[in-house]
């Protein structure tokens, strides 16, 4: 059996050395929202690993103890129909473990799924994300700019992003300032993340779409509030126009690298929310995103 | 597009070629050498006909030995393009179809299969019977099984396979995205095989509840047995969803309605939430029964009887009840809030605990037994390990905040593989290597079963545990390739030698098979394993009545107390069996479902309409025929049970 355990031992071993190299995305954030994901991650890595190390120990000392060969031949096994106190305690420590991850869980969820945690009386950011086959269009109402295939956003501001989409379902998703949410094309989704530090970011599309999906990436790049300023106002200086012409060009399946606009499709063609929703669902939760959108967008 | 342009394949390259040649080549090999061994005759009274549960067990196995080397060659072929950076082995396309058709064949034609196979296999000989409740309707729902399986398998030479992902999801496998008839294979294959599954799922509830032998109570049945019950129970609960959600997605494929369009009052989420309302449940369909294998294998080999007996049950009453409550944990992302997440997130991890009970009492088996590691044993033990890295990466993923970040990369991939590879294959496996000799009378090679076991554990443990990195590294799933700058090259290489692994350990499979049937020794009598259950106290093979004289039980391990406390299983004189007859009739009418499923994919209505007219013409048929099955006289039966314990 010793040669079973240092077999199963070296693969994880490997990859641990293997780990050692560079922080994983996901556990590397910029980010609350992806602190916060990180911190579960490790929390769970870890109690994971005491039940792991449970059973494997268990399950090495019955192979050790009971096997026939280190067993006398006339040795017979006894009937044991079970122990309540046994099974209560299989029962029991599981049930704990599960209770409190549960309380971390539901935690978590309010936190990812509202204003992040420290910025929640600042005035986020508003970009509407929308996908199409295979490019992700940026629209930023306030600023009245809009670009393809990359973002721009200021550090330590909340960003709110209304997510849906031209074509399959899609998922935003920039590992390290948070989890990925749906863009989906009869609903808009509401994704809060930010940024603590400038830097370029990875972002894609991670639900598949087709073809193209492989390449349904965009680059991020978090800068401070003043550069990010500087841009606009650089953009809306240098970009030429958005038109309903160009956008249906640009909505046509394929890839198209990055380019930036003045102007934002949501003038002509309004993202599936309120009254432009693909359901009248009539929840609560419908009812949040026409408010948000009368709310912030009603100056154009 | 022209009426015969669509059965051309929209993107042939020399692979999809080759396949064709040797599809065309087998079929001429099998034609001629069926005439050749003039072995027609006995292929239609021996098998096509047959309503032997046995034989009819034999033919899922053989059909889920063929759909492992289909799908795996699909695993072999997404390994390979993914092993390196900017890889140019496939295009976009071909990976799309690829990594599609390996899920659906490994999990509707595989593993599905494979467990029947054992169900039917085992089941009425672990409970005494003779054979099936509803003999004719089992070999039904294998025939239509098998049709299904084979008109999703043409799909990539005729026509075009589908590309949407397992999962098919709408809007991309509506018309506007997937114009090809690929997702019409998909929608009326599995729609076939469905059907066939549902029927078993009533089959085998009304044996195991009806037909125990005298004595067997419910709380006396073998676990693998009460597995199955539940199995079944889940069945007909979840496959109903499944098949009415393939008949909204061909009806918005071929009929122009709007269940799953973005537009028109149709919503696309609806697929994902019908989908995973059966869909979760399947995966507690596949691993019950493998659950019920370890139980009987675990107890066998450990030499004990199997601890907590009645915990086990009860585990797998509320695994089969949560089964149906943790489906929104497959979208936890799609943007239903903090409450349903939170309550989807809750009983996901809730799910763990029963299954928790379960593993803590097969360790709890082990103890105080006299551990024989056999090949079977070997699986279980490398199952135990290995299942509960693919289990506790379940909780994981349960964590909904959490799985923001998990969710659609290959961290979830490698969750997925390491619970239904450890979980549901290496149960197979073990269920193979265990019930062979009672399939076919004589054991398989224990040397090459070990070393394959290794290999199969260790190509696994290589193959997945890179995605779990990969994962959280930010490789997306069903990406068909990435560029060498984000690092993602060394673990998609350390997968792909693991996908090497694998399959050097699935040839060794077919090659022990082989070997055995050359070199194994034939007398090897009916009990070889020393087993505690009825199955292993009829003759190997088993006769076609299972029993020449039906058992008497009054403990769980039945066969175990004959052996050591006395206990008189068969009781009483010889008397005439009564038998089912063969039929055709399962076979044919699975034919005209498949001329009726080829034509539906294509929209060839008139032959729709006279296929449909034959369905219902071979079931009008069935309705008025009498067919009063058949005896087996006491001296036939005294000349076989003479001849078999010659033999024994």
């Amino acid at each position: 059996m010793k040669r079973k355990w240092a077999l199963l031992g070296i693969v994880p071993a490997v990859m641990a050395v293997l780990t050692g190299c560079e922080p994983l995305l996901v556990l590397d954030p910029k980010g609350p929202q992806a602190q916060t994901q990180a911190k579960d991650i490790m929390l769970s890595i870890g109690i994971m690993s005491f039940i792991v190390i449970a059973v494997f120990a268990l399950l090495a000392y019955m192979l050790i103890k009971y096997r026939a060969s280190k067993l006398p031949a006339d040795y017979e096994p006894p009937h044991i129909e079970g122990s309540k106190v046994v099974e209560a305690i299989c029962i029991g420590i599981p049930v704990i473990i599960v209770a409190f991850l549960s309380v971390v869980s539901v935690q978590s969820n309010n936190k990812v799924e509202a204003m992040p945690k420290g910025y929640e009386d600042q005035k986020p950011l508003v970009i509407y994300a929308s996908s199409s086959n295979w490019k992700w269009h940026f629209s930023y109402p306030e600023e009245n700019i809009e670009t393809v295939n990359y973002l721009y956003i200021p550090t330590d501001r909340p960003l709110e992003f209304k997510l849906y989409s031209y074509g399959p379902i899609t998922s935003f998703w920039i590992p390290q300032l948070g989890g990925q949410k749906y863009a989906m094309s009869d609903m808009v989704n509401t994704l809060y993340l930010a940024a603590d530090v400038p830097g370029e970011y990875m972002g894609r599309n991670a639900n598949f779409s087709g073809k193209g999906f492989a390449e349904n990436t965009f680059n991020v790049k978090a800068v401070t509030q003043d550069e990010f300023d500087k841009w606009v106002k650089e953009v809306k200086a240098t970009a030429a126009p958005l038109t309903e012409e160009k956008f249906k060009e640009l909505l046509e399946p394929g890839h198209v690298g990055q380019s930036t606009y003045t102007g934002t499709h949501l003038a002509f063609m309004p993202a599936p929310e309120g009254e432009h929703g693909g359901h009248d669902h009539g929840s609560s939760d419908a009812g949040e995103h026409s408010e948000h959108g009368e709310s912030n967008h009603n100056h154009h | 597009m022209g009426f015969f342009d669509r059965f051309a394949v929209p993107h042939p390259n020399p692979a999809i070629y080759a396949s064709m040649v040797a599809i065309g080549l087998t079929v001429i090999a099998i034609v001629a050498g069926l005439t050749y061994f003039k072995k027609w005759g006995y292929l239609w009274r021996e098998w096509l006909t047959t309503v032997d549960h046995k034989r009819i067990g034999i033919m899922y196995l053989i059909s889920a030995l063929l759909m492992l080397f289909r799908g795996g060659a699909d695993a072999i072929m997404m390994r390979a393009q993914l092993a390196v950076p900017d890889n140019t082995l496939l295009d976009a396309q071909h990976y799309n179809e690829i990594f599609t058709t390996h899920g659906v064949v490994m999990i509707i034609f595989m593993a599905m299969p494979f467990i029947m196979a054992l169900m039917n296999f085992v089941v009425p000989l672990q409970i005494g019977a003779r054979d099936v409740a509803f003999p004719r309707l089992n070999a039904l729902s294998f025939w239509l099984f098998f049709m299904g399986a084979m008109l999703f398998n043409i799909s990539f030479v005729i026509g075009g396979s589908p590309d949407a992902g397992w999962t098919s999801y709408f809007p991309l496998a509506g018309n506007e995205f997937s114009q090809s008839v690929g997702t019409n294979y998909y929608m009326i294959a599995i729609q076939i095989a469905g059907i066939g599954t549902l029927m078993t799922g009533i089959n085998f509830i009304t044996t195991i509840l009806k037909m125990r032998a005298p004595g067997m109570t419910l709380m006396k049945m073998p676990m693998f047995t009460w597995s199955s019950l539940i199995t079944n129970v889940i069945i007909v609960f979840a496959f109903p969803v499944l098949t009415v959600a393939l008949a909204m997605g061909t009806l918005d494929r071929l009929f122009g309605t709007n269940f799953f369009t973005t537009d028109n009052g149709g919503m696309d989420m609806l697929w994902a939430n019908l989908f995973w309302v059966w869909g979760h449940p399947e995966v507690y369909i596949l691993i019950l029964p493998a659950f019920g294998i370890y139980s009987e294998v675990i107890s066998t080999f450990a030499r004990r009887n199997l601890y907590g007996y009645k915990s086990m049950v009860a585990s797998m009453v509320v695994i089969s009840v949560f089964s149906f409550l943790v489906w929104a944990h497959h979208f936890f992302t799609m943007g239903q809030g903090a409450v349903a997440n939170s309550i989807f997130s809750i009983t996901t991890m809730a799910i763990a605990i029963p299954t928790g009970v379960k593993i803590f009492n097969w360790l709890f088996t082990l103890w105080k037994g006299k551990i024989v590691i056999t090949t079977p044993m070997l699986y279980a033990l490398l199952f135990i390990p290995l299942f509960t890295i693919g289990g506790v990466t379940g909780v994981m993923l349960g964590m909904s905040a959490a799985d923001y970040q998990y969710h659609n990369t290959m961290f979830l991939v490698a969750h997925f593989h390491m619970v239904i590879i450890p979980g549901v294959v290496f149960a197979m496996l073990a269920g193979l290597t265990y019930y062979w000799p009672k399939m076919f009378g004589f054991m398989l090679n224990e040397r090459i079963g070990k070393i394959t076991a290794w290999t199969i554990a260790i190509g696994t443990l290589l193959a997945f545990m890179p995605m779990f990195f990969s994962g959280l590294d930010g490789q997306a799933r069903r990406m068909y390739t990435y560029s060498a700058s984000t690092g993602f090259g060394v673990w998609n290489m350390i997968s792909f030698i693991g996908a090497l692994g694998l399959a050097a350990g699935f040839v060794l499979i077919v090659y022990n098979i082989y070997h055995s049937i050359r070199y194994a020794s034939r007398d090897i009598g009916s009990d070889p394993w020393d087993a505690r259950t009825l199955e292993w106290a009829t003759h190997s093979p088993v006769p076609a009545y299972n029993f020449a004289v039906v058992p008497q039980v009054d403990s769980i391990e039945a066969f175990w107390d004959a052996k050591k406390k006395g206990h008189i299983l068969f009781k009483g004189e010889y008397e005439k069996i009564h038998m089912p007859n063969n039929s055709g009739v399962p076979f044919i009418m699975s034919c005209i479902f498949f001329v009726w499923g080829f034509s539906f994919v294509f929209s060839m209505w008139i032959p729709v309409i006279i296929s449909t007219i034959g369905i219902f013409a071979c079931m009008a048929l069935r309705s008025f025929e009498e067919d009063h099955g058949h005896y087996i006289s006491v001296e036939k039966i005294e000349e076989t049970e003479t001849k078999l314990r010659g033999v024994s």
